[in-house]
C-alpha cells in the first residue's frame, strides 16, 4: 500500500504524516505540489502547515497549484484523500469538500490535546473506530473555524456528512462543533486536529491518531 | 492598461473576529460612535487592455474571494488611460 503525501512551500507535518503512515504499516511516498504526478498512489494525504503562509485564505493558493488538479480528478474516481489542518482547508478551497475555514472566533492560535467524537465509522479514513467512540488528538490552529451557511450545514447534518466533532470543549468557535467532514462518497475526509501527531506513546497524548492511517489501509484491500 | 478594483468582505451572517477586534480598540480609544466594523480584503488590479468584465468577474469569483463565506463587489472603471 502506497500513501502520498504531499508537501506544498509551507507546509510543517509532511515529515510526521509520512511517518504515521508508515507505523500503520503501509510505504509513504512523498508527493509535490509543483508535479503533475501522483506516483501510482493508493491514497493522499495533504499535511498541516501554512501553505503559502496563509496569503489570500488559508489553504487558496495550494489548492490551485498543479498537483491539486489530479487530486481532484482522482479523488472524483474514488481515491481516498485526508486533509489535516491546512490539508482540510485545502480540500475545502479545492471544492472537494463543502464549507469553508476562517479566523478562530477568539483570534487565538490554539494548540491542546483535544477530545473528539467519531460520529462516522465508515469513510475510508476511520473504519478502525467505532461510531460514538471518543478519541484525543493534538489541535493546533489560528484558522480552524468551520463555518458554512445554515441550509448547507443543515443539508450536510441531514446526510451524515460530519466525521468527527470537537467534544469537551471547541477549541475555535467551529459551526456545530464540527471538526472534520466527508464527500458525499465517504472517501475524501478533512478535520482540523492532527491524527499524525497522536501515533505513539512517546510523543501523543494517545496513540488515536493512528486509526485514521490503518482504516484507509482496510478499505483499500476492501475496495 | 486599466485598473480593476475587487473589495471582498465575510458575508453578513459569518462573524468577524477580526473586525470586533478592531471595534473593542476604537472603544478604547474613546471612539465609542461607531457600531460595527467589518474587516475585508481590497484588491487593486492593472489589466491590459480593455477589462473583461466576465473575466474579471470569474477572477473575483473563484479566487479573491471564496463565496462559501464572501461577497464579492467589482469595481470597474469609469475610464481607461494608454
Amino acid at each position: 500500500m502506497r500513501i502520498g503525501v504531499i508537501t506544498f512551500p509551507g507546509s510543517l507535518d509532511d515529515v510526521d504524516a509520512a511517518r504515521a503512515v508508515r507505523l500503520a504499516g503501509a510505504e509513504p511516498v512523498s508527493l509535490w505540489h509543483g508535479d503533475h504526478d501522483l506516483k501510482d498512489v493508493d491514497a493522499v494525504v495533504l499535511p498541516g502547515g501554512f501553505s503559502y503562509g496563509d496569503y489570500l485564505r488559508a489553504g487558496a493558493i495550494a489548492a490551485r497549484s498543479p498537483l491539486m488538479a489530479d487530486v481532484v480528478a482522482a479523488a472524483h474516481g474514488g481515491l481516498p484523500v485526508l486533509g489535516i489542518c491546512n490539508g482540510f482547508q485545502v480540500l475545502c478551497e479545492a471544492g472537494l469538500l463543502p464549507g469553508a475555514l476562517t479566523r478562530n472566533s477568539h483570534l487565538h492560535f490554539r494548540n491542546r490535546d483535544q477530545g473528539l467524537l467519531v460520529e462516522r465509522a465508515d469513510t475510508a479514513w476511520t473504519t478502525s473506530f467505532e461510531q460514538g467512540q471518543r478519541i484525543v488528538v493534538p489541535v493546533k490552529n489560528g484558522e480552524g473555524r468551520y463555518v458554512a451557511a445554515d441550509a448547507d450545514l443543515d443539508r450536510l447534518e441531514g446526510e451524515g456528512r460530519v466525521v468527527v466533532r470537537y467534544v469537551d470543549g471547541n477549541p475555535n468557535g467551529s459551526s456545530r462543533d464540527i471538526a472534520g467532514v466527508t464527500s458525499a462518497d465517504g472517501r475524501v475526509v478533512g478535520l482540523m486536529p492532527h491524527p499524525e501527531h497522536a501515533v505513539e506513546a512517546l510523543t501523543g497524548p494517545s496513540t488515536d491518531g493512528l486509526g485514521f492511517f490503518t482504516s484507509v489501509l482496510t478499505a483499500m484491500v476492501a475496495a | 492598461m486599466s485598473q480593476v478594483v475587487v473589495d471582498v468582505v465575510l458575508k453578513p451572517e459569518i462573524s468577524d473576529p477580526q473586525g470586533q477586534a478592531v471595534l473593542g480598540a476604537l472603544g478604547r480609544l474613546g471612539h465609542t460612535g461607531v457600531r460595527s466594523v467589518r474587516q475585508g480584503k481590497h484588491f487593486v488590479l492593472e489589466v491590459d487592455g480593455e477589462p473583461d468584465e466576465a473575466e474579471l468577474r470569474q477572477i473575483a469569483e473563484t479566487l479573491l474571494a471564496n463565496p462559501v463565506i464572501e461577497d464579492v463587489e467589482l469595481h470597474l472603471p469609469a475610464r481607461t488611460t494608454d
